[in-house]
């Protein structure tokens, strides 16, 4: 462990740490462009240039090893000189468009002039112009404004694995770009705005739309995958204005997918703003809460409990399904059901359903056996660590499924669930490979559970993870143990719902008894919240409250809506995949006479006179910890002890199948978003915008 | 002045054979098995004891560079590259040791990858340098029909390969890890030191990277001994150098002579004096485009080695002598070359990317005698902000030319700018 001084402070660090963040440790600030500490060390800004004693030349901190007896001068006039001159060269070149730029008030550039700077240019000649490039709907460039950090260009090539951006030209002649005009096609790509230290790399949705100290954030959490990553939501009076990440290190580390950072124009379009009643025209009316509810209520009269059922969506947060959870129970049904896209899980064993390594678990395997699964759509962040393991160690990967392009390389076996049967059989020629795994993990995509034999490939599975050494422990109580063994679910509602034990009971019916009890009349209300992922036309003879956010499949069919809270509307909790309960604040009101979830199914069961027992936020949740402790611990992972489950029957030999068609449509709030509509037309699509340039 | 029987490169000017028969005749591949089989050590402790410095214009110690290879652990692979990406301005020694003594290089490189222990070796020489790529290459071919090359080389029981590599016309990849970008396929750019390339270079690999002239002299102090090579020239800069003189001389040339020659007898002697005589000098660069120029009253007395130039506040270089007389529009001569560095800046650094160009566009307003004597201290600030600040030293190559012009030039820029524009 090295000792060095910096301005005359000691500071012992561990090996291989850089001067840089020595002096980060000590509290001491180095400006810096290029660095990031998610990327590798290109030390090409010159920045972050110290001096050191026995070098006639000042350093790099950022690239520099700390060593044993270095001593260190971050405040010389060497320094000072060095830094106002790497800025004077910067800004030789760079546009002073501040007032007009998207970056300002929060530009690196800006910030570091402003401390580190000289107070007036030399620099009397012309500026370089560089044209801007199209890298497709969600980026707007403006390269005059390009210090050539390359921390996009070590972005696209390290955490995206879609090397598609680089730099043309030498000298003064350099270029950022995509070859040639090319869009980016990556999920994670909207983090390059993020990292753009200045304003060349920005938000096309965003541009021009406001300033970022018009806007107040809210700390909230991802719900458009299982994976929960933390954003922060700015809002300008009740408009989404933008969502960015916040750094957390167990889930996502300093990024987002796309999805939820440009879908939230999706907010603004299509809300259900008013109840709705369908009349007797069969069109929908708008109505106050009292005729709604009055509407229901008047219906579930004549129908007995147990005729009723109902189904939670994708992006239901914990509150709302534990009240609905409640009322149905004192309705007197038990047909509940949170799978709505057919997955054959259970919501016990617990670690039958999580994804039990955890996320930044995966550093820590070495071998990774995809199952029926296309991490890149269905979880783009987890997708993101797996290839920072392979990066880091090599990870070597294994698909069963269909084939996707990962951004690391994947040994596809076939898309046969018949293959995991030769595998546990030890009849596979991978099967050496795993053998000689310390730890393995596998995962499970919702492409091998939304199927007939759901649970037979689930009961396959934790026989593979038992023979082999992805389970390392099969007594309950031992849980430091490595446990290789994960589901990846695909929605952020589901594990919340799954640990409330919003399913059927024995007696109660699930999606598709519900489905078929629909035609046969023993089925006659569904209570939808927020679900739009299911065949509409098969519900169309019951009597359907909808109630959510948008108006979209559920609305379609609804006989009456009640209008809901999105998840920026809404103090919300939420479990992510691994079992994390995260909390989301309140970033703006619901639009007109939207009412936050749990609240609406609270003031509905006063109208049925059932009446839930609690009034307010703290009472709901604290009857999530009574009806499941987990609750009580937010932002920590509470492992699942390893216990039996699936059931073994045949295997069907039906190729797995993707669950996604188009990554940025995949729930009502991104159907609707008209940036999303754009990345599915240029992205996937390869359509062009017809004003292209080159 | 260096006796013709001391002279290493007697085939400079090719009056002679350079296959490998003419070679032999010269003393190439003269029992190199019995030097092999002295051991590396041995090799490496008479470099060192020889005191050459590398001949690619930083000038440091052969023998230690060397050193610092990490021990051979029998798995890692270790290379050898041989950097004939010579495109220093005013500089083409390498070429005429390419053209007319290649075995002298070939022979250099096995003993010198012997004693660092490596198998493989590449030698990256310049795009442009087409015809003298094909003779190498012709001449390995021949190094490897007799049995000199590939297993058990010139029967010393070592294996060595030995590839030719061509650039693609970049300046900047003679600069060491630019070259090793450039040999793995990438862009050009010079890496970050630490790690040295004898520790991690070449695919992450102990590298060695020597210039064309300091492996072809290799041979030549291992056959005649340490004290030999010690013994001519100053203690400190030892041995004997190529020296291309160029630019406003009688007689043009490359010549090997002993390291600290005098400047003037170097140009007396050799170029033929300067056009119109000495008295019609203006100034010298003496060691390539990246040093400081000199001018007269230095250039009566300086000595042509490492210590002496560094002291005048220049340097040897590549010992790229340019010679310019009184006809010379200095001011111009030197916006020249900064075009030159701004043109082959990389661009991955901050100073080197935005200052070559500032700095070029300042000198040419400088000529035309525009702007005030506020702008000539503005242009040697920046140049003092670019100098120490960079990635490589490319950054410092372009800023010392224009800065030995400010130092010895300032009464002339004050006087155009005193004028006004001229034509």
């Amino acid at each position: 462990m090295p000792k060095l001084r910096i301005d005359d402070q000691e500071i012992e660090v561990l090996e291989g740490m850089t001067v840089l963040q020595a002096a980060e440790l000590l509290g001491i600030e180095i400006p810096v462009f290029c660095y990031h500490r998610k990327l590798s060390i290109a030390g090409n800004c010159r920045m972050c240039l110290v001096e050191m004693e026995k070098s006639n030349k000042p350093i790099a901190s950022c690239a520099m090893p700390a060593s044993e007896g270095m001593v260190i001068h971050t405040q010389t006039p060497m320094v000072k000189k060095a830094r106002q001159g790497v800025l004077e060269f910067l800004l030789i070149n760079h546009p002073l468009d501040c007032p007009i730029c998207d970056q300002g008030g929060e530009c690196d550039l800006q910030d570091i002039t402003m401390a580190y700077g000289s107070d007036a240019s030399r620099f009397n000649l012309n500026k370089r112009a560089v044209p801007d490039k199209d890298f497709g709907p969600l980026i707007e460039t403006a390269m005059n404004r390009c210090i050539h950090c390359t921390r996009c260009i070590r972005f696209a090539n390290e955490i995206a694995g879609v090397p598609e951006l680089g730099a043309v030209g030498r000298g003064e002649m350099m270029e950022i770009t995509t070859y040639v005009q090319k869009t980016i096609t990556s999920e994670l790509s909207g983090n390059m705005i993020d990292i753009c230290p200045v304003g060349a790399l920005t938000s096309k949705p965003y541009s021009f739309r406001g300033r970022s100290w018009e806007l107040s954030n809210t700390p909230s959490v991802d719900v458009m995958d299982g994976v929960g990553s933390a954003i922060r939501v700015d809002v300008r009076g009740r408009e989404v204005m933008r969502i960015l990440p916040r750094q957390n290190d167990a889930v996502n580390e300093d990024w987002i997918s796309d999805k939820i950072r440009f879908a939230y124009d999706g907010l603004k379009y299509q809300r259900l703003d008013r109840p709705y009643v369908r009349g007797k025209d069969r069109h929908l009316h708008s109505v106050s809460w009292e005729e709604a509810f009055g509407k229901i209520a008047e219906h579930l009269q004549d129908i007995p409990g147990d005729h009723m059922a109902a189904i939670v969506g994708d992006m239901v947060d914990a509150e709302a399904i534990i009240a609905l959870k409640d009322l149905m129970a004192m309705i007197g049904s038990s047909h509940i059901e949170c799978r709505q896209d057919g997955a054959r899980t259970l919501s016990s064993p617990r670690c039958s359903y999580l994804f039990n390594t955890t996320i930044a678990g995966i550093e820590q395997a070495d071998f990774c056996l995809l199952i029926g699964t296309n991490p890149r759509w269905e979880a783009p962040l987890v997708n993101a660590r797996i290839r920072k393991s392979y990066l880091l160690t090599g990870l070597p990967v294994v698909s069963v499924g269909p084939f996707h392009e990962l951004g690391y390389p994947v040994n596809h076996l076939g898309d046969d669930p018949l293959i995991l049967e030769r595998i546990l059989k030890g009849r596979h020629p991978i099967c050496t490979q795993l053998q000689n795994s310390k730890h393995p993990m596998m995962i499970l995509g919702q492409g091998a559970l939304r199927r007939e034999d759901g649970q037979s490939i689930l009961f396959l599975a934790r026989q593979m993870a038992e023979k082999y050494a992805f389970v390392q422990t099969t007594k309950p109580q031992l849980l430091e143990h490595w446990n290789g063994f994960n589901v990846l679910q695909t929605t952020a509602s589901r594990v919340g719902a799954l640990d409330l034990g919003f399913i059927p009971s024995r007696t109660g019916y699930g999606l598709k008894e519900i489905m078929e009890s629909i035609s046969q009349k023993k089925i006659k209300a569904v209570y939808l919240l927020g679900a739009d992922e299911i065949d509409m036309e098969l519900l169309k003879s019951a009597f359907i409250i909808y109630q959510g956010h948008h108006g979209d499949r559920g609305a379609a069919v609804a006989d009456v809506i009640l209008p809901g809270a999105a998840f920026t509307e809404k103090p919300g909790t939420y479990v992510n995949i691994e079992g994390r309960v995260q909390r989301a604040l309140k970033a703006a009101s619901p639009p007109g006479e939207a009412k936050e979830d749990w609240k609406i199914i609270r003031a509905l069961s006063e109208k049925l006179g059932l009446e839930l027992p609690y009034n307010t936020l703290e009472e709901v949740r604290a009857r999530l910890v009574e009806v499941n402790p987990l609750f009580d611990e937010l932002d920590t992972v509470q492992r699942a002890p390893w216990q039996e489950f699936g059931e073994k029957s045949d295997i069907h030999a039906v190729p797995f199948k993707s669950v996604i068609e188009n990554f940025y449509m995949t729930d009502s709030i991104s159907r609707h978003s008209i940036t999303m509509a754009k990345c599915s037309l240029e992205i996937l699509g390869g359509q062009k915008r017809a004003n292209v340039d080159g | 002045m260096l006796k013709n029987s001391d002279k290493i490169f007697t085939n400079l000017y090719g009056e002679y054979d350079w296959h490998l028969k003419g070679a032999q005749k010269r003393g190439d591949w003269d029992n190199t098995s019995s030097l092999i089989k002295k051991g590396p050590d041995w090799i490496i402790q008479e470099v060192t004891a020889s005191c050459l410095r590398g001949r690619g214009g930083a000038g440091f110690s052969t023998g230690r560079k060397w050193g610092f290879m990490p021990k051979d652990d029998g798995v890692t692979a270790r290379y050898l590259i041989i950097n004939a990406d010579e495109s220093e301005p005013g500089t083409c020694k390498d070429r005429d040791i390419l053209r007319n003594e290649p075995h002298k290089l070939i022979e250099g490189a096995l003993l010198s990858a012997f004693a660092i222990g490596s198998h493989v070796g590449y030698i990256y020489i310049r795009g442009e340098f087409f015809r003298e790529a094909e003779r190498l290459e012709v001449a390995i071919a021949e190094a490897y029909e007799a049995g000199l090359l590939g297993k058990n080389a010139a029967k010393s029981g070592w294996n060595f390969d030995l590839y030719v590599h061509r650039g693609a016309g970049a300046y900047i990849c003679g600069e060491e890890t630019a070259l090793l970008e450039s040999l793995e396929g990438r862009k050009g750019m010079p890496r970050l030191k630490p790690p040295f390339p004898a520790l991690i270079g070449l695919y992450g690999c102990p590298t060695i990277i020597n210039n064309v002239e300091t492996i072809a002299v290799i041979p030549a102090i291992l056959k005649r001994g340490a004290a030999w090579f010690a013994g001519i020239g100053t203690p400190e800069n030892t041995g004997t150098k190529i020296y291309c003189l160029s630019g406003h001389v009688n007689t043009p040339c490359n010549v090997e002579e002993a390291m600290g020659i005098p400047l003037k007898e170097l140009i007396e002697k050799y170029g033929g004096g300067v056009r119109r005589g000495w008295n019609n000098l203006l100034a010298v660069i003496p060691g390539g485009a990246s040093f400081p120029l000199l001018p007269k009253d230095i250039c009566e007395t300086v000595l042509m080695d490492f210590t002496s130039l560094a002291q005048a506040k220049s340097g040897l270089g590549t010992a790229g002598v340019i010679v310019m007389d009184k006809s010379t529009d200095i001011v111009r001569a030197i916006a020249r070359l900064s075009k030159f560095y701004m043109h082959e800046s990389c661009g991955q650094c901050t100073p080197c990317r935005e200052g070559t160009g500032w700095m070029w566009r300042m000198l040419i307003r400088l000529a035309d005698g525009i702007g005030s004597v506020k702008d000539i201290d503005l242009l040697e600030k920046v140049t003092y902000e670019i100098e120490g600040h960079t990635i490589c030293a490319f950054g410092d190559a372009a800023a010392w030319p224009v800065q030995g012009l400010i130092r010895h030039f300032r009464p002339e820029l004050e006087r155009r700018l005193s004028i006004g524009k001229v034509a």
